[in-house]
């Protein structure tokens, strides 16, 4: 009510009474501007400092003075042998996530809320978000060691006889995808159970009871009350999750890429860092990501559009 | 069966009888749970010990559980080892300042647009909405921080993570259920927007203050990419980054070199890496366990806010 009444005061107004107006709110206005010039140089600036994907950009010049060259760097990296190769792998990685990743979490808070005392749920729950808080480099630097030659993941499997000769985990691009997918579910299970486990404690109990008046076992309750409970929460983050798929973990997969294994561990981001950082190619490289922007923009709107129909229901 | 002790506390529901299945899948859930735990913690605790264990030792392997010849040698040569020192000095500097500027700063901007009547809020609303979609990426944002001189500076780590619209939404939908009488007695008294926000809203504000400073914090903390895009000396290096060279710097060696050439060297430094490792880790998970609930209600208000 107070907002239409604003809005259509506001729209009355005149050039003279909006001054007025600001006048009024000068220091609310000064609050904010900070924010807002904050936002044109750090966010804004860098947009318009895309145009260089479109130009031959040397570090020696200024933006301006560097020639335009259309689409020559899109076309290039199209035509990059290493193009399907990352793509793959950016997308290979990102749907492993999406499809074994994705339902862990859901799947945890679903057996969590099962256990019956509550000192040992509430402990669970803690010693589980627990990795979440620990920094890649550092946990990148465990995996290394765990997964060397002499590491205690060979010892491990040698000692079950699962397999007869060491391998370099890490050294060899078979494992990386797989890697990638259990040390990413392992970091972020506890973390990302939280927001099922709220929407699960808000689920009305009579519902519960009542089915089990009705002989309905825990699977029964878990699978026609639980779930279509969360179907919600389950689909909003499914809609990030999916417009979030070019977004591999930098992160996690800078640390763990090594020169054996690059061959799948490279991604769009490690390619663009690559490019950019290290050859010094900064117009490829802005190129190369502002193809990954669109087509994740791409994404969110039909993983949006998708849900929406589904559910009745959209993120924005 | 008589079942129906009153000790027993049921959490969903008021089970007369239980099945005998129920029964086994108790028994599975809890040795899941147990073992969901035990994963959580044994990396950590790996570390902990191997790194409390004689260099020389550790090199056998086979350290899983308790130090075989215990020893604070790592530890020591590890603070002898100039610039971990310096390192650690710049992440909690980055950590204290990089988390009060963005979360007053933020806090602030916030205040101004949480209140409906401020002109240009839908302009302002629109603008920062895009930010979260779309960004220019790492190499113009790169060459933004190059052309502001932020390279090789202290204020890398603070200005370009000073404010946050995600936060911002967070802070608002806060701001909002503060009660409107609070604030406009404080006006009639002749306060001012600033005065409001410092005197009256900020005090009422501490569950979200402290949420959003613990997000900024771990991510100060845990942030290493700032430190290896955007510094070459080593002085201004994070703890993270510093960790993450040395990471590096082995992982290429070992790679490079022959095992069995590399082997006393490489390993020798692995004690050392561990070692180090559990000093950058020891403030976090000195800290989570207290924190926890704070970034539990902060995850709950970013996800009503999506």
């Amino acid at each position: 009510m107070a907002v239409d009444n604003t809005e259509k005061r506001l729209k009355a107004l005149g050039i003279r009474e909006t001054l007025a107006l600001l006048w009024k709110q000068r220091y609310l206005q000064l609050m904010v501007l900070p924010g807002i010039i904050w936002m044109i140089i750090f966010n804004y600036i860098p947009m318009g400092g895309i145009v260089i994907a479109f130009k031959n950009f040397k570090i020696t010049k200024t933006i301006s003075e560097a020639p335009w060259v259309g689409f020559e760097h899109f076309i290039e990296f199209f035509s990059d042998s290493a193009f399907s190769n990352i793509l793959t792998n950016t997308l290979g990685i990102s749907l492993l996530k999406l499809c074994i990743g994705f339902p862990l979490p859901i799947i945890f808070a679903l057996l969590l809320n099962e256990i019956r005392s509550v000192k040992f749920k509430k402990a669970v729950q803690t010693i589980s978000y627990l990795p979440h808080f620990i920094s890649w480099v550092v946990l990148g630097g465990i995996l290394i060691t765990w997964l060397e030659k002499s590491g205690m993941v060979n010892d491990l499997l040698i000692g079950l006889g699962i397999i007869k000769e060491r391998i370099s985990f890490l050294g060899e691009a078979r494992f990386f995808w797989v890697l990638a997918l259990i040390s990413d579910s392992w970091k972020e299970l506890g973390w990302s159970a939280i927001i099922y486990l709220a929407a699960i404690s808000g689920v009305d109990q009579q519902m519960y009871e009542a089915a089990t008046v009705d002989g309905a076992n825990k699977i029964h309750k878990i699978w026609y009350i639980t779930l279509p409970s969360i179907a919600g929460t389950i689909s909003i983050l499914l809609v990030l999750a999916v417009s979030g798929m070019l977004n591999s973990n930098f992160d996690q997969i800078f640390i763990l890429k090594n020169v054996l294994n690059v061959s799948r561990s490279e991604v769009i981001d490690t390619y663009v860092y690559q490019m950019g950082m290290s050859a010094g190619r900064f117009s490829y490289a802005t190129a190369v990501g502002l193809f990954k922007s669109v087509i994740a923009m791409i994404l969110l709107l039909i993983a949006n559009k998708t849900t929406s129909k589904l559910q009745g229901r959209s993120l924005y | 069966m008589p079942q129906l002790s009153a000790k027993v506390k049921y959490t969903n529901s008021n089970i007369i009888k239980r099945r005998p299945g129920e029964h086994i899948f108790d028994i599975l859930n809890v040795i899941i749970m147990l073992f969901v735990c035990i994963a959580s913690i044994y990396p950590i605790w790996y570390v902990l010990v191997n790194s409390l264990n004689d260099a020389t030792d550790a090199m056998t392997g086979g350290i899983y559980l308790w130090p075989r010849v215990f020893s604070l040698a790592n530890y020591q040569k590890v603070l002898e080892t100039s610039g971990i020192g310096q390192s650690f000095k710049i992440s909690v500097l980055r950590t204290l300042i990089g988390t009060v500027f963005s979360v007053f700063f933020t806090a602030m901007v916030a205040y101004g647009l949480s209140k409906e009547y401020l002109v240009g809020r839908k302009l302002y609303m629109a603008m920062g909405t895009i930010t979260l979609f779309f960004s220019g990426g790492l190499i113009p944002g790169f060459l933004l921080l190059k052309n502001l001189n932020l390279l090789d500076s202290f204020w890398v780590f603070i200005f370009p993570s000073m404010f946050s619209f995600y936060n911002l939404l967070i802070f608002n939908s806060f701001f909002r259920e503060i009660p409107k009488a609070l604030e406009e007695s404080a006006r009639i008294d002749g306060a001012q927007d600033m005065t409001v926000f410092f005197k009256i809203v900020l005090p009422l504000s501490k569950p979200v203050l402290a949420t959003i400073a613990l997000f900024n914090g771990v991510y100060h903390w845990n942030d290493y990419f700032a430190g290896v895009m955007y510094i070459n000396d080593t002085s201004l290096e994070p703890i993270q980054t510093y960790m993450y060279r040395i990471i590096a710097e082995s992982t290429s060696n070992m790679l490079s070199n022959n095992i069995s050439s590399a082997i006393t060297q490489t390993t020798t430094s692995t004690s050392i890496k561990l070692a180090t490792m559990v000093i950058t880790t020891v403030p976090i998970i000195c800290v989570y366990p207290f924190l926890q609930k704070y970034f539990v209600k902060g995850m709950m208000i970013g996800a009503v806010k999506e």
